[in-house]
């Protein structure tokens, strides 16, 4: 199972290269086409391109480093021997979780919290933290039991094992969900205008109900932007910060 | 130094009943051996060696580790203090090779300079080079290296007893046989008490002082491998190690054990009728002719000299084969068969004439363990 996700997943560092490229290329060339359309959209709308982008990075940042902060930990307990009993439970309300739409867990977040920031943090931070608790509970699950029998016989304890022997060996399978969940967040993110949360999706919704193409796409714009430069930078996370014996990226 | 008394397992199976793993089991491994645990597949040789080190909690009975009682010990504490080694290897893929063998020192406290420069000492013995190893990953790494890295981690923090359970099981037959041969030679200076988990008999009967053979749990005969083999206490026992055992025990005895005496021998310038009356008085039908520091030369056999006259050296054969003291029977005996003899003249490293083998004296010594080393002449 884990060899799957493996396997997807190099290739699919491949493909956000290829598109980040691709897309750099593309808009390079519809720079220097289209100058005067985009130069138009950008002079109209760069004040709020500006002010509504560190709006979107602060959501994203806050719902995904909160759902990061508690993820981990809560996949980690998950995957303990004391927790065998609930886990699969549990994990099978998480994958019920990750099925509602995002939208109407937005909604659901209305009623706790009402309208603003607060529901739409909150409401990012359940998308996101669902595929990171999954994800690092199976990659725990799926460090060898020898390697762990290994270090318990040869006098580690409990805690170091956790440490230095399952943290590591899960690492590639843990921050594969991370990147998954961030991919999740940054896309969803521009919902969080529905409920008054701000951030991109302004323009691109009251593009949508004015009809105006331009609005639209300085919306759209940043916004794909900005998940490309997300994906690139946990893909060099990925490569970098993944201990060379036990990361598949590097030789 | 390792001593199990009564020592019992039962194991709740999911269904609800239960399973007898390790039946009242009680043996003693001396200081310095390596008693082997073998049997067939889920007898309980896994279930008895892991409730050594605690990874299996027992049931009943008492187990003593260099003469404490481990109820009385931490478990990690006493885990740091056994080495343990399991077929999987379980060398910890994030790190070095270096810090996989420093792993119990480092939790010992060791000086972290200490740990490094005997991790290098330890590669060196295993004949991996340090400068190159040191800082691989296990996954660069061939299995009978990982296999050798996982033994010497066992032994970095130099622990008196060694848990082994089927170490040398993953590996092919030709690199096994390597790996076993280097660890004997390393035990033969370590001198670690070891209990090792085998279902290979030519494996148990290679590596063991004493084997321990296991049924259902139960401690079937508890001997050496010579013992077990020339006296089998029971038919499972017997067709457990196969119709081949007495064969088997060839490579357990040496050239040495059955070698007569090599006193009676002539040398090139001796008459062919000393030579004659010598065999005559001895009842030997052969006798070997030496060079003049006492080195095997060639023979004469009775029958072609019985008229002969002048001296030896008119008229010896020369020795189609000779067989080393220290080498095991099974070479002996098959270089006999290669070459038709039913005798072979026994030299040592320098090829000095010592003695001579018989087939008769071969299968009088697996027929009759017991006795004293027949006395008898050349057929
Ligand atoms: N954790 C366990 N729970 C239940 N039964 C077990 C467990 N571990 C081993 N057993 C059973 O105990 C018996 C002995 O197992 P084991 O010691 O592993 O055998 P061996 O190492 O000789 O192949 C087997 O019947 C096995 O199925
Ligand atoms: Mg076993």
């Amino acid at each position: 199972m884990s060899r799957s996700i493996r396997g997807a997943d190099v290739s699919e560092t491949m493909k956000t290269r290829a598109a980040l490229v691709l897309g750099i290329a593309l808009g390079a060339a519809l720079t220097v086409a289209a100058q005067g359309y985009f130069g138009e959209i950008w002079r109209t709308y760069s004040e709020d391109i500006i002010y509504l982008t560190k709006q979107h990075v602060v959501l994203v940042l806050i719902s995904s480093g909160l759902a990061i902060l508690v993820g981990v930990p809560a996949g980690i307990l998950l995957s303990r021997d004391f927790m065998r009993r609930y886990s699969e439970t549990l994990l099978q309300v998480f994958n019920i979780g990750t099925t509602i739409p995002t939208l109407a867990i937005l909604a659901l977040s209305i009623t706790l919290l009402g309208i603003g920031f607060k529901p739409a943090i909150f409401g990012l931070w359940v998308a996101t933290l669902l595929p990171i608790v999954r994800n690092v509970f199976q990659g725990l699950r799926d460090v060898p039991a020898h390697l762990k029998e290994a270090a318990q016989g040869m006098g580690m304890t409990p805690l170091h094992i956790l440490r230095s022997v399952e943290l590591p060996n899960a690492l590639y399978v843990m921050f594969a969900g991370i990147r998954t969940a961030v991919a999740v967040n940054v896309g969803t993110a521009p919902l969080a205008f529905l409920i008054g949360g701000g951030g991109l999706g302004e323009l691109i919704f009251t593009g949508i109900d004015l009809n105006d193409m331009q609005m639209l796409l300085a919306g759209v714009i940043p916004v794909g932007l900005l998940s490309m430069l997300a994906d690139y930078a946990l893909a060099k996370g990925q490569f970098w910060l993944i201990p060379r014996g036990v990361n598949p990226l590097r030789p | 130094m390792i001593k199990l008394e009564k020592l019992s397992k039962i194991f709740e199976t999911p269904n609800g009943g239960t399973v007898m793993a390790a039946d009242k089991v009680s043996l003693e491994v001396a200081k310095g051996e390596i008693c082997v645990l073998l049997g067939p597949s889920g007898c309980g040789k896994t279930t008895t060696l892991k409730m050594i080190n605690g990874l299996i909690p027992k049931t009943s009975g008492k187990i003593h580790v260099a003469g404490r009682d481990t109820d009385t010990i931490d478990p990690v504490e006493l885990r740091r203090s056994i080495g343990y080694v399991i077929q999987q290897i379980g060398l910890f893929p994030n790190m070095t090779i270096e810090d996989n063998i420093c792993i119990v020192p480092d939790l010992l406290g060791w000086e972290r300079s200490k740990a490094r420069k005997r991790a290098a000492e330890l590669l060196d013995l295993v004949n991996l080079d340090p400068s190159i190893f040191l800082k691989r990953f296990p996954k660069e790494l061939s299995g009978g290296q990982q296999q050798r890295v996982g033994v010497i981690r066992a032994l970095a923090a130099d622990p008196p007893v060694l848990l082994m359970d089927e170490p040398f099981g993953a590996i092919d037959p030709i690199n096994r046989a390597v790996i076993q041969d280097e660890f004997l030679r390393m035990q033969t200076e370590l001198r670690k008490t070891i209990a090792f988990v085998s279902h290979d008999i030519d494996e148990a009967i290679k590596m063991a002082d004493k084997i321990a053979i296991f049924r259902d749990g139960k401690l079937e005969q508890f001997d050496s491998p010579d013992d077990l083999l020339a006296r089998p206490a029971n038919d499972f026992i017997a067709s457990f190690l196969g119709s081949d055992r007495t064969l088997k025990r060839l490579s357990l005895l040496k050239v040495s054990d059955v070698m007569l005496s090599g006193r009676i021998r002539v040398s090139a310038q001796d008459d062919v009728a000393t030579a004659r009356d010598m065999m005559k008085e001895a009842g030997h039908k052969n006798i070997v002719m030496v060079g003049p520091r006492g080195r095997a030369r060639g023979y004469l056999h009775l029958n072609d000299v019985v008229e002969a006259s002048g001296t030896v050296e008119e008229h010896y054969q020369a020795l189609p084969t000779t067989v080393n003291v220290d080498a095991d029977l099974r070479t002996a005996v098959s270089r006999m068969f290669r070459h038709d003899m039913t005798w072979m003249a026994c030299v040592d490293d320098d090829g000095f004439f010592k003695g001579f083998i018989t087939q008769r004296a071969i299968s009088h010594q697996l027929g009759a363990t017991y006795r004293d080393t027949p006395t008898e002449g050349l057929t």
